[in-house]
């Protein structure tokens, strides 16, 4: 436990050092925000749908758990290059103890990062339906960021140069957002996409965080708590074989 | 304590060690020599379970280091060649850090961590960032923390590359008594011959993944009618310099760096 422990704490440290990777990474959400927000909320209106702020909301909330997550456990590739990854290999601790440390460090910081995203939206105009369902809220998000943190390790543990990354950025991480439904609504979607959005797990994190602060979703807060549970088992177990297997 | 037979390891058709076998006692300092290139530190990445052998067996303190590498994990330590601190945390925090991984009881951590870095004269700078720090600073809070707990066997990556004499003498002048006292078994690789020959009792000469030569450093020199350690580590390795294959990560560091340039 003090090994999960002294390595959870070191990601948060190396998060609130970082000042400047902090703002940088809420550069992108707030263009979201900002730019969708403003500049699609007329159409979005006009077509009977309601305030696009308020439906875009819990989609850029996501987005900025996921980037932040991913990147947390890729974060590994920084870890190789400057040596430390070393240290935690050849310490007398199981692999899988490492590995949870650094998943739950990552989901952590998302989840903060998650925070300070939801607070800008409400600086934007964003309004939930009930201030209730924010714990809750919050507890989607962090299992949305355990989710990601845990693909991001498994992903993170193959990689081993860092032009690897964009790939990643491309075929990875950009398609399990935009395949979401954090930018448009999952109903009435042709059926190979409609398909596609429900083997994405960030459609059910984003789906539950719309219905907790909006209240309109396309699965219900079981179907969602099952799937992202099922989702995160599988990759920390994924993160926990590949990490296991890192020879340096 | 450290047995080794048959070691072989091939990185697709280029074989970086070649057929290794090796003893290394109990309370023994044993150093392993080699021009660049010539297997060191892969030999040594084996032992601490970093690297799976292709073939042959790896026993350290009589556990099975591939089968049983948790296990043997808890019996060494080790000081990396390359750098291997975080760098956005402090010296103290990098200390602490190692300590709660090796199970060092928090009193003694903090003991320890007193000690060692007065010992290496970083204890004025304990709270400061290591991305501050010079490349000796950085050196010496690795060796430091390396030292944190006391394992059994220590396992030295050419500890002393960067380090100005004075810190080598200090290191060196530890190792000796940390042998002596704790009856800490010694495994190290470096280049410089004067520091082999002062602290090793006996010494391996490694040359394209084998073993050229093993012995006392007085047994090597009389082996190859030489007067001095460099002279016959020059007559069994050749005078031809050797080139390093650069692996991902030394690509990965020069790409950084000229990022940052």
């Amino acid at each position: 436990m003090n090994a999960i422990y002294i390595l959870w704490l070191r990601e948060l440290k190396r998060y609130m050092r970082s000042r400047a990777m902090i703002v940088a990474s809420l550069g992108q959400p707030l263009l979201y925000l900002l730019v969708l927000g403003f500049g699609l909320g007329p159409v979005f209106q006009r077509a009977g749908n309601g305030s696009y702020i308020q439906f875009v909301a819990p989609g850029v909330i996501g987005m900025s758990v996921l980037f932040t997550s991913v990147f947390s456990g890729i974060g590994l590739l920084w870890d190789r290059q400057f040596g430390f990854l070393k240290e935690t290999l050849v310490a007398p601790v199981p692999r899988v103890t490492v590995m949870i440390g650094k998943t739950l460090g990552g989901a952590t910081v998302a989840t903060i990062q998650g925070l300070i995203v939801l607070i800008i939206c409400l600086i934007a105009g964003f309004r939930p339906i009930s201030w209730v369902a924010i714990p809750l809220a919050i507890l989607f998000m962090i299992l949305t960021a355990v989710v990601f943190a845990g693909l991001g390790v498994a992903i993170g543990s193959r990689l081993q140069d860092i032009q690897g990354m964009q790939l990643i950025m491309n075929f990875v991480v950009l398609p399990i957002y935009f395949l979401s439904g954090a930018l448009f609504p999952l109903h009435g979607l042709p059926s190979v996409l409609s398909f596609i959005t429900r083997i994405d797990p960030l459609s059910y994190g984003i789906d539950a965080l719309r219905l907790l602060l909006i209240g309109t979703s396309e699965f219900t807060l079981v179907v969602s708590l099952v799937v992202l549970c099922g989702t995160a088992l599988l990759f920390v177990g994924l993160g926990s074989y590949s990490f296991s297997k890192i020879q340096l | 304590m450290i047995q080794v037979e048959h070691l072989v390891k091939t990185f697709g058709e280029f074989t970086a060690v070649d057929d290794v076998s090796f003893n290394v006692a109990a309370g023994e300092i044993f150093a392993f020599l080699g021009p660049n290139g010539a297997g060191k530190t892969t030999t040594i990445k084996m032992l601490t379970t970093l690297l799976k052998p292709t073939s042959g067996a790896i026993e350290i303190d009589g556990l099975d280091a591939a089968k049983q590498s948790n296990e043997t994990r808890k019996r060494f330590g080790i000081v990396f060649q390359d750098p291997s601190l975080d760098q956005e945390l402090t010296a103290a925090e990098n200390m602490d850090l190692h300590g709660v991984l090796y199970h060092v009881p928090r009193k003694l951590r903090h003991e320890r961590t007193q000690m060692l870095l007065e010992l290496f004269e970083l204890w004025e700078r304990r709270n400061d960032y290591v991305k501050t720090f010079s490349g000796g600073m950085k050196r010496r809070l690795e060796i430091a923390r390396g030292f944190l707990h006391t394992p059994k066997i220590l396992f030295l990556d050419e500890p002393t590359l960067g380090l100005d004499p004075q810190s080598r003498n200090q290191l060196w002048t530890h190792v000796k008594n940390l042998n002596k006292t704790e009856g800490v078994t010694v495994f190290l690789t470096t280049h410089y011959m004067d520091e082999a020959e002062r602290v090793a009792d006996r010494i391996a000469i490694i040359d394209h993944g084998k073993i050229a030569a093993e012995g006392s450093p007085d047994e090597l020199k009389a082996q190859t009618e030489t007067d001095s350690l460099e002279a016959a580590f020059l007559k069994l390795t050749g005078s031809t310099i050797r080139d390093e294959r650069a692996d991902a990560s030394d690509q990965m560091r020069q790409m950084a760096r000229m990022w940052r340039k």
